[in-house]
């Protein structure tokens, strides 16, 4: 019989990887949904962005959540240019699967030539901050994952839910020609959101540099489960991502805290295809 | 002044022992012996592959700087794998009917070693190759380890563990394995099961995974709860880096802990793994660095391998394994005085060869031979090795909480 701090630690495991996994797929959600651009290279820009701060970190002296300030405008700008490329060749959404892959693959090699394809490590002063409560422990890079995957959802949910700019969005999604009759500017929308979606790859990239050893082999890893996150929360829908990769996260870490590790990886997708069949209309 | 003639007279002497002559006699002529391989340059394992094509070049590069081969200059003709066992194939082919090179040695690491093997055993190329992981795979009968792990790692390695922790007053008696499913990983965390069960450890934990797992929290949570006095972790790269950091977060240290092929860097710098045990056939300290041979190699490599940017500059099972594939092909060609890859095997089988990490014969099932592989410990962020005796670093020893 597991124990109880077994269980409970199992689950706070589960929620703040979840929120990672939600964290990931908030940008690919919105571009996604919105721009209908399935851009794979969302992961290489993460990464990149953990690189970014590893070195600015360990070599700059930089605090590794200061890096954000750079990181941050960069990959808005780097984000928006890219969507400008896409948009500048009518790139189809299944087209821009094959481009963002390719993008993925340059980032990567960039990667492997800058920082070779050794592992790298983060050692910051958080890494060693850990909160107790009770008989659990919360270390505080997962918890600073969580905080920024949930506070980016809800701030991007309440944006497109409340503010004109949101709703200017949306109504572009929805339909860009009828939008652009009501005077929305939808070439400057659609960069300013594809901009966003990588600023919040810089964003992820931070929380993978404080939890996780680097390697630029390890892009790949994480595509499948974020995009089954993505899927199962709905596209375009800042606050699913973060829902359906905590119940992800947890089915995960309590599979292995209960049973064999090696059944973790099939609750992602058994989840993805009962979600599929369930309600494949509505994705 | 006598410093410097000394140290001269040091550099001479070891580059005597190595076979590199000074170079008014070290003239090669003739075309180059071509010899060809594939490594894992990009992908996955190219963290490691990067290492054997550094010892590679070191090892080619001494070898022109003296007669070469049978008088004749090497080249190595290396080409990409990608880390992809299928892309290792093609290349094998290519290298061998495209290319034609006299010559091909391993690639990196067991699955890609298997394809080639595949294509080495078709054209009936004499393949000796660096560190192949599963001895029962290697069925060709011209193919040569140079990773000397003995026919039966599985129950060799472990029993070589658990016989240097029970000199300790903390012998285990209860035992936690927690291993990736990576074939050659996996293979040796049963055989620790197995030898564990013969020893009287009792298990209370045996967990796997699938390689390529994120998530290590709820696997330290398991061993947590355990409470074993040994934690066998069958991990592969950075998985046991990966694994301790989740300890870590959970303020759980291991009592005693052995990692089966870590990434030797990485685990070393960890200050949780202050006590990690692993299995090693080389470390760069007396006594293996006694050897004129291996001192040169560990310096040459040491340098280029900070200049190529790795995280751990210094020579272990990796690099040892490859320089000794090299040291092995040298010594077929040399005493075959040819490039005939049935020769050079007979030879092989019936020799054996001294390399930087021991003597090396090729006498038992599937040409394996004897199990060289030592027991290192991290102490103070540098891997020593602690057992057996003879091969201990200097006033080291086995250290237990």
């Amino acid at each position: 019989m597991p124990s109880f701090t077994l269980l409970g630690q199992s689950l706070l495991s589960g929620i703040f990887l979840g929120a990672l996994y939600g964290l990931l797929g908030l940008g690919l959600s919105l571009s996604w949904g919105m721009l209908r651009q399935i851009n794979l290279a969302h992961f290489a820009l993460a990464f990149l962005g953990a690189y970014l701060t590893y070195q600015l970190s360990s070599v700059a002296g930089w605090d590794p959540i200061a890096t954000l300030a750079l990181i941050v405008p960069c990959f808005f700008a780097f984000g928006a240019l890219t969507h400008w490329f896409l948009a500048r060749f009518s790139i189809t959404p299944f087209n821009s699967l094959l481009v963002t892959f390719g993008l993925t693959v340059i980032i990567e090699s960039l990667i492997q030539w800058i920082w070779t394809a050794d592992h790298r490590r983060l050692e910051s002063a958080y890494g060693a901050i850990r909160y107790k409560i009770g008989a659990m422990y919360v270390p505080f890079p997962e918890l600073l994952t969580l905080v920024l995957a949930a506070t980016l959802s809800i701030l991007v949910w309440a944006g497109l839910r409340y503010t004109d700019l949101g709703k200017a969005m949306r109504a572009a999604a929805e339909d860009a020609p009828i939008a652009a009759a009501f005077g929305v500017n939808e070439r400057m929308l659609s960069l300013l959101l594809s901009g966003l979606a990588a600023a919040f790859a810089g964003v992820a990239g931070l929380c993978l540099a404080l939890s996780f050893t680097l390697a630029p082999s390890q892009i790949y890893t994480w595509v499948g489960v974020v995009f089954a996150a993505v899927m199962i929360g709905g596209l375009g829908n800042p606050i699913g991502p973060l829902i359906a990769g905590i119940v992800i996260g947890v089915s995960e870490s309590l599979t292995m805290a209960l049973t064999a590790p090696t059944w973790a990886p099939l609750v992602s997708f058994s989840l993805l295809i009962i979600v599929l069949l369930a309600r494949a209309e509505k994705i | 002044m006598m410093n410097s003639k000394r140290r001269a007279l040091t550099v001479a002497g070891a580059l005597l022992a190595l076979g590199v002559a000074v170079p008014a006699v070290a003239a090669t002529s003739g075309p180059p012996i071509r010899i060809g391989s594939t490594l894992a340059l990009t992908g996955p394992l190219s963290g490691t592959a990067i290492i054997h094509k550094l010892t590679g070049e070191i090892y080619v590069e001494l070898l022109n700087k003296k007669n070469g081969l049978l008088g004749r200059p090497v080249e190595w003709v290396l080409k990409d794998d990608q880390s992809k066992p299928d892309v290792a194939r093609t290349l094998y082919e290519q290298l061998i009917t495209v290319d034609k090179v006299d010559l091909v040695i391993g690639p990196y690491a067991t699955p890609n070693i298997i394809s080639a093997m595949g294509v080495a055993q078709r054209y009936n190329k004499v393949l000796v190759h660096h560190t192949m992981g599963i001895p029962s795979l290697a069925k060709y009968e011209m193919q040569f380890p140079a990773w000397s792990v003995g026919p039966n790692p599985e129950m060799t390695v472990p029993n070589t563990v658990f016989d240097a922790l029970a000199t300790t007053s903390k012998a285990p008696k209860t035992l936690a394995i927690v291993t990736s499913k990576f074939p050659s990983v996996y293979l040796m965390s049963k055989g620790a099961q197995e030898v564990a069960k013969k020893r009287g450890v009792k298990e209370v934990l045996f967990l796997e995974w699938e390689f390529g797992n994120k998530d290590y929290g709820p696997i330290a949570n398991r061993v947590k709860d355990a409470k074993p006095d040994f934690v066998w972790v069958g991990a592969i790269g950075l998985e046991g880096n990966e694994l301790l950091d989740a300890m870590k977060k959970i303020d759980y240290k291991p009592p005693l802990h052995f990692y089966m092929y870590p990434a030797p860097g990485p685990l070393a710098k960890l200050p949780e793994a202050n006590g990690a045990l692993a299995a090693s056939i080389f470390e760069q300290h007396p006594p293996f660095t006694n050897n004129p041979v291996a001192a040169e190699f560990v310096k040459i490599y040491n340098e280029r391998a900070a200049k190529a940017g790795l995280v751990d500059n210094s020579v272990e099972t990796q690099a040892a394994a490859s320089f000794s594939t090299w040291q092995v092909l040298e010594a077929g060609i040399t005493a075959t005085k040819g490039l005939n890859d049935k020769a050079i095997s007979q030879w092989l089988k019936k020799n054996q060869v001294n390399t930087i990490q021991g003597r090396l014969r090729f006498d038992k099932t599937n040409n394996y031979g004897d199990d060289l592989m030592r027991v290192k410990q991290v102490q103070n962020g540098r891997w020593v090795t602690v057992w057996p005796k003879e091969w201990m670093a200097p006033g080291a020893k086995l250290m237990t909480p």
